[in-house]
């Protein structure tokens, strides 16, 4: 048997081109020939008629679990779950246990995914030991050791005087800082975002300011510094005005979103829903709005998939003692397609662009294109398939969703993952 | 009408009508208490109920125990601090009083919605005594009944809440109830202590005690409760208590006929003065047969539906 491939009469969709009825032939985990018709009886054959075929998707938020918590998801089944999603490159957001703080760990970290990972796994380092936002921890070191970026997770930093030693610490390297923003002094939790479905279920609520107030200070103190600054799940109208105010003004910074910010709103909490509490909480439907704004204005530059599983016991308790997350590999992009596309807010390259081209730039990985010569990594998606989300069968660990039995558009068919094909679909 | 339901989570959720409904059985069954009758109606004969506190609480405790009682059921009790601090989850604990048999449960917890968790996993009927911040409904009945006793209908009163509203479950049953029910509700308190966006609800706010209290009915004074927890959202209670104590001066500005009422236990001075009440107006510790009564009423109502064992789901 041959190890060539050949996927057939596609549409070729990138962050700046679309192209139909192509075919791309693929030996030695290397795109060779990109074309019309291409006939090769020694490739195996996949048909791609009708469906798009996109750089694979890169996350630029994914909590792992592995290790520390391999009770909730492990580099095998993440993988699997990732490939099921059309992702080819997922992050490791750096609160495992032991945390990603020092290059022993990234080195770890590495042969680790590479061992048991089936898509590539780019480490983020801690930006403090052990996550506690107290003590820098050695990110040249890290760096070295091959981090893609620098982040505390979660855990924002509440200490000022140390995040601006951070963002000026770090200037001196090509990595981003990736900020989580959270003023933990009035966020209450971050549990439920304040409003009327807050006071409705009497739980006390995080308000806006607490991820604005953030945002505003990393983002100055990024500029102090000229620091690279990546805002990860953007989730209030109020920051992405104030995100365009400050890229209008040349303030040099990326930010993401997550597809929960741009298909659910708070009031998906009613009923004290565990399965939508997330962090930061879900918003009013002005915010939703706002977001999908953002992203067509192309000031929310990236769609992750914040991926975050943990176990069903965690969300089978009481409100505000339940676990944070969605379990969201296997939906992120269709949600994206459906939500975005779909409705008109975006056309297949601004998708592409969001969730690949530009977390490769952003990252600064070789990635996120097609073109002779690069590796196949590629992913290829039917846009005119319904089907429902069946959380039971998912790949993760976590096999539940807000979105469960939600019906979608543009299913993934195929994954390639460096020259690596997977069926999945059925 | 009737009243249908298996479990009693909160008042948000019932209708004017169900409402009603349960007050007005409870009138009934305060009747009977009164009357100290020989024959009272045993209809939890052969019943179980079980209560599961996680906070000190003796006074509502008892109100329920003595109703179940009342009525001929068997009480049983669980104080949950120790299961919880083992890591026993409250879904394993329900299921295990489930398991024992009890066909009603009783729930005071400190978290907000954990009676509606627990409501997915048992098949007894739940009744919330109080969820971290969010309703107390049973306490919430009590109240409007002794409105009710005292003014009769509803309509077009003007109930003045004064205090915390924010971290005061009563309060927070009470302007749901009152504003289906069509009266008029003034909540009066520092921004600091009112729950974002309360307005939906459909009251008025007020900052100033003398501003809000005109022509009230009703006047609802609420618990500054003793915990640490106002160091930020208040300079002191002094303050408080300057602003916002009612005293006979404040009072006089509400209808002559108006009551004052307060959930207890109360602070003497802080949030009311020793002179209103202990003074004519208040109906302080002076309605509490009616707490028994809309507790029986309650078990009465939910054991029509099956009461526990006797249905599924």
């Amino acid at each position: 048997m041959s190890d060539k491939l050949l996927i057939k009469n596609g549409i070729i969709v990138t962050s700046n081109k679309t192209i139909y009825n192509q075919s791309i032939l693929i030996e030695d985990k290397k795109i060779i020939q990109m074309d019309t018709g291409i006939e090769d009886d020694e490739a195996v054959v996949i048909d791609a008629t009708d469906c798009y075929i996109v750089p694979g998707l890169i996350d630029l938020h994914c909590n792992i679990q592995d290790p520390g918590f391999d009770y909730k998801e492990t580099m095998l089944t993440v993988g699997q779950s990732a490939i099921n999603g059309g992702f080819t490159t997922l992050t490791i957001n750096p609160n495992t246990v032991p945390r990603i703080d020092n290059k022993a760990i990234v080195e770890y970290i590495i042969s680790k995914a590479k061992n048991e990972c089936p898509v590539q796994v780019v480490p983020y380092g801690n930006l403090t030991r052990n996550g506690e936002g107290k003590v820098m921890s050695e990110i040249g070191e890290m760096q070295l050791a091959g981090i893609a970026a620098v982040s505390d997770g979660d855990h924002a930093i509440q200490d000022t005087d140390l995040m601006r030693n951070l963002c000026n610490y770090c200037s001196m390297f090509d990595i981003p800082v990736i900020a989580h923003c959270e003023n933990r002094l009035i966020s209450n939790g971050n549990e439920i975002n304040e409003g009327a479905i807050s006071t409705y279920l009497g739980i006390q609520g995080a308000p806006i300011t607490a991820e604005t107030i953030h945002l505003a200070r990393n983002i100055l103190l990024a500029n102090e510094f000229g620091t690279k600054l990546h805002i990860t799940h953007v989730s209030t109208a109020q920051s992405v005005e104030m995100i365009r105010q400050f890229k209008k003004q040349g303030f040099k910074l990326t930010c993401e979103t997550s597809p929960q910010y741009f298909t659910l709103n708070e009031e998906a909490a009613m009923g004290y829903n565990t399965l939508v509490k997330v962090n930061p909480p879900l918003r009013t439907a002005a915010d939703v709005e706002a977001i999908i704004k953002g992203l067509r204005d192309g000031i929310i530059d990236t769609i992750s998939s914040d991926h975050c599983p943990d176990t069903i016991d965690s969300k089978e308790v009481e409100y505000t003692l339940a676990s944070f997350g969605i379990s969201s590999l296997e939906t992120a992009f269709s949600l994206s397609y459906t939500y975005l596309v779909e409705q008109g807010h975006l056309n297949m390259e601004q998708l592409i662009d969001k969730m690949s081209h530009k977390p490769a730039q952003i990252l600064t990985l070789n990635k996120g294109t097609i073109q002779v010569g690069s590796t196949a990594d590629l992913t290829i998606f039917n846009p005119n398939e319904d089907y429902y989300i069946d959380a039971s069968k998912f790949k993760s660990k976590a096999r539940y969703s807000p979105y469960d039995g939600l019906v979608i558009k543009g299913r993934v068919k195929y994954t390639l993952v460096n020259g690596k094909l997977y069926r999945t679909d059925g | 009408m009737s009243f249908y339901k298996k479990h009693f989570l909160d008042l948000k959720t019932l209708t004017e009508a169900e409402i009603n409904y349960v007050i007005n059985s409870a009138q009934k069954m305060k009747y009977i208490l009164l009357s100290k009758s020989a024959s009272q109606p045993l209809y939890l004969k052969g019943k179980t109920v079980a209560t599961l506190f996680d906070e000190e609480s003796s006074r509502s405790k008892l109100s329920y125990e003595l109703a179940a009682l009342n009525l001929g059921a068997k009480v049983i009790h669980l104080h949950t601090d120790k299961h919880f601090k083992k890591g026993e989850s409250l879904k394993d604990i329900g299921r295990y009083i489930d398991q024992i048999g009890a066909d009603f449960i009783v729930i005071r917890h400190e978290v907000s919605g954990s009676p509606h968790h627990l409501s997915k996993y048992v098949k007894a009927s739940i009744i919330n005594a109080g969820d971290g911040m969010n309703e107390n409904p049973s306490q919430s009945l009590i109240d409007l009944m002794t409105i009710q006793d005292q003014k009769k209908n509803f309509k077009d009163l003007k109930v003045v809440i004064i205090g915390d509203v924010m971290h005061n479950r009563v309060a927070k049953s009470n302007i749901w109830a009152l504003k289906k029910l069509g009266s008029q509700v003034a909540v009066v308190a520092p921004p600091t202590l009112l729950p974002y966006g309360i307005e939906s609800t459909g009251v008025e706010i007020h900052t100033s005690v003398a501003d809000a209290i005109i022509d009230a009915d009703v006047i609802m004074t609420l618990r500054m409760s003793d915990k640490n927890e106002y160091n930020r959202l208040i300079p002191s209670i002094n303050e408080y208590k300057k602003l916002y104590k009612l005293d006979v001066q404040r009072l006089s500005y509400a209808k002559e006929d108006a009551i004052v009422m307060h959930p207890g236990p109360i602070n003497r001075g802080i949030e009311i003065s020793s002179e209103v009440i202990d003074g004519e107006s208040s109906l302080i510790s002076k309605q509490q047969v009616n707490g028994v009564a809309i507790r029986m009423a309650l078990f009465h109502l939910l054991n029509k539906k099956g009461g526990g064992h006797n249905i599924v789901g």
